[in-house]
């Protein structure tokens, strides 16, 4: 598990608070595409699922932005009122279930917080030369996050108590076979979105509560390798793999940040908790492998087919 | 270009180690080790007069710049030209040659595709098929046979399996090794392994271009997939070809000379085949152990897109960098004896497919056709030995060997 430290936390709008982290020595962090997600467990204990949302060119740093919710389960209110510049956050992902696809036009549709995610998409289709526009809609202006670092001339910004509910249909138009229309933002608007948009031109990121199939622990847990027959205890201080290593078990790995699939390994007994970038979801929750360079276990004891 | 020719020779950064010796040289590409011993011992970066170049050779470095695709881009070529000047010979590579955001799609697809988890439906058909090209090269005889390892094995294998799971046509299929050999020459200066492969390069790049087409691919394998992917707008229309094309360019060169380096390392290693026969748990590591070893890719390269401080200097924004993977792989300052072809050794993070964002995206199969093939000559051949003398081919990219003479010991 990576550890990160928050570097920043600086209110955005109201409501909403911006995340800066970065590794405590400064390093590098692993890459992400645009519409990437990272899981990210706070010192409450409880993981969330936050979009990146800063520069990929700035291989340091990770920017993830929080709105306030109190009807949520708590992870915001900790973030809002308790995590300080300084703590520590441990890091799942990233991974991408968001991706941009390629298209000559992009026509980017958010809703409040949901503008995090499109903000690397816009980065990415300035760079690649794409026609683009946004959409962005939010109850007030001054609940409405990152305005100032929207292009000029491609943003529509329409809070609803100025101006009403987003002039969807009209600012959408026919949409043709060149365009992708991405959104982002509360089920109302995406579902208002899918009754204009054909689904083959049309991508989407829900928000959800999920969270992420097993819990994460923090306390020690034992690997057996059937093969070899020895048994590892893995502390919250190093990887699966790590702790294989260093009993003398050598299994083959490459990028040891979950992306590259090489060290993927057959479970015979226990619950792995997946941390990867590789497995989908039904392969997760089939449990019948992991990646040991990133992925730890749910159960007390996990068997390795090695 | 030959020795006697002037050689344009820019200012150096100040502080940086110069070397007047042409990497690219026949001497240098069929024996690289002194080079790039001379090379990791001059420091972390050094200047290459020949060709206006920089070059890293420790680990440590290498791995560092092949993961920094921020400031060391590929965008510019990963060869000698550089695109920013020069016209490149073909359309570049949309993995290859492209940076963020350009090669996040196209990545994307072919990582899904090419994954282990993609790869379960060829395993029974690639090591059926092994068994059955061991069985037919062993006969019935029961004596020893004497083969060519890189055409009977290195070359025929792969390419009995791998252009049937990309779904190109029977016909042509020769084309397809002098076009990786052109292709992996290319990446180089100018010189007289270019010239050579010139004169037909066009008629093998055409005759691979047009395999790419949806229309000539057939309805099962990765080309398939590919396109089925631009069906779902995963993949632009005209991104399809060029990502099919990728396989066949840096799919077929690549494996021939990995197993090539397995098989020399086999015939010249003999307790290590007996380890790999007798040890189930070494049978993992042993196609990467190959890679490290004899890195068939030697060399990548990058351009830097700032000023790059490296060591007591910095690399000029602009500047060509040229990555020695085949070096980093034999740097001891981060392997021990990496001169010995060892099984017992953990290959883990050595740089033969690079690393970070371009790693060889086609590791997977590699392995598996390589897995494939030495498990049959595992359960066959109790021996391997030298025949006769291997002969090596210079390439401006690759460590090959042209032949290498093997008898095989049935058991």
């Amino acid at each position: 598990m990576t550890s990160l430290v928050v570097t920043a936390k600086d209110v955005v709008a109201d409501g909403v608070v911006a995340l800066t982290l970065a590794r405590p020595d400064g390093g590098r962090l692993p890459d992400w595409t645009p519409g990437a997600h990272v899981d990210l467990t706070l010192g409450s204990g409880e993981t969330r699922q936050y979009s990146l949302c800063g520069d990929r060119w700035d291989p340091s740093s990770y920017r993830v932005a929080v709105l306030r919710e109190p009807d949520g389960r708590g992870g915001s209110r900790y973030v809002h009122d308790v995590l300080a510049v300084g703590d520590p956050v441990e890091l799942g992902g990233p991974r991408n279930h968001f991706p941009l696809v390629p298209a000559p036009r992009y026509r980017f549709v958010a809703g409040g917080i949901g503008v995090t995610p499109l903000l690397p998409m816009i980065a990415a289709a300035e760079v690649l030369g794409a026609d683009w526009s946004l959409l962005y809609g939010g109850r007030r202006r001054a609940s409405m996050a990152f305005l100032d670092e929207l292009p000029a001339g491609h943003a529509t910004v329409v809070p609803q108590d100025e101006a009403g509910l987003l002039p969807l249909a009209s600012w959408l138009g026919t949409v043709d076979d060149d365009t992708v229309v991405y959104a982002c933002g509360p089920a109302p608007l995406l579902a208002a979105v899918e009754a204009l948009v054909p689904a083959a031109r049309l991508r989407t990121e829900r928000f959800t509560t999920t969270e992420i199939a097993a819990p994460v622990r923090d306390t020690p847990f034992t690997v057996e390798l059937a093969r070899s027959g020895t048994t590892v205890t893995v502390d919250a201080s190093v990887s699966v793999l790590e702790a294989m290593r260093r009993e003398g078990a050598t299994t083959l790995s490459s990028c040891e940040r979950g992306t590259c699939g090489t060290c993927e390994t057959t479970v015979l007994a226990g619950v792995p908790d997946h941390r990867d970038q590789v497995l989908a979801d039904h392969e997760r929750a089939a449990g019948d492998c992991m990646l040991p360079c990133v992925s730890r276990a749910a159960t007390d004891h996990l068997v390795l087919d090695l | 270009m030959t020795a006697a020719e002037p050689l344009p020779v820019a200012a150096p950064a100040p502080d940086v180690p110069v070397s007047h010796v042409d990497p690219f040289s026949v001497d240098v590409l069929t024996d690289p080790l002194p080079f790039q011993a001379a090379l990791r011992d001059a420091g972390p970066v050094q200047y290459l007069a020949a060709h206006d170049l920089y070059a890293m050779g420790r680990y440590a470095e290498v791995r560092a710049a092949l993961t920094d695709w921020q400031r060391f881009c590929s965008s510019a070529g990963v060869g000698l030209s550089n695109f920013r000047r020069e016209e490149p010979w073909r359309p570049p590579s949309l993995l290859l040659e492209a940076d963020p955001p350009h090669h996040d799609a196209p990545r994307r697809v072919l990582s899904a595709i090419l994954g282990p988890r993609a790869l379960r439906r060829w395993r029974d058909r690639w090591f059926a098929a092994a068994v059955e090209h061991v069985d037919a090269l062993l006969g019935t005889g029961g004596g020893p046979v004497e083969v060519d390892g890189m055409t009977a094995l290195a070359e025929a294998f792969p390419l009995r399996v791998f252009p049937d799971a990309v779904g190109i046509a029977r016909e042509g299929r020769e084309h397809l090794l002098p076009y990786g050999e052109y292709l992996f020459n290319a990446f180089g200066p100018h010189n007289e392994l270019v010239a050579a492969g010139a004169v037909e390069a066009g008629e093998h790049a055409a005759w691979v271009n047009g395999q790419c087409t949806r229309a000539t691919l057939a309805a099962e394998g990765f080309g398939a997939d590919i396109w089925a992917a631009a069906d779902r707008g995963d993949l632009t229309a005209e991104q399809a070809p060029l990502v099919v094309r990728s396989l066949l360019s840096a799919g077929v060169d690549t494996t021939v000379h990995g197993l090539g380096w397995v098989l020399h390392g086999m015939a010249t290693h003999p307790d290590q085949w007996a380890l790999y026969r007798s040890d189930d748990s070494r049978r993992r590591v042993c196609f990467d152990e190959a890679v490290r070893w004899g890195s068939p890719v030697q060399t990548f390269f990058r351009t830097a897109e700032v000023d790059v401080p490296v060591g007591d200097t910095v690399v000029p924004e602009g500047s060509k960098i040229l990555l020695y993977l085949g070096s980093a792989n034999h740097d001891p300052r981060h392997w021990d004896a990496p001169e010995r072809f060892d099984l017992r050794r953990d290959p883990s993070g050595h740089v033969g497919f690079g690393f970070g964002l371009h790693q060889c995206v086609g590791q997977h199969v590699a392995r598996l056709e390589a897995d494939a093939l030495l498990a049959a000559l595992a359960d066959r051949v109790e021996r391997i030995e030298p025949a006769g003398e291997p002969v090596r081919r210079a390439n401006n990219t690759m460590r090959e060997w042209a032949s290498l003479p093997l008898r095989l010991h049935p058991r």
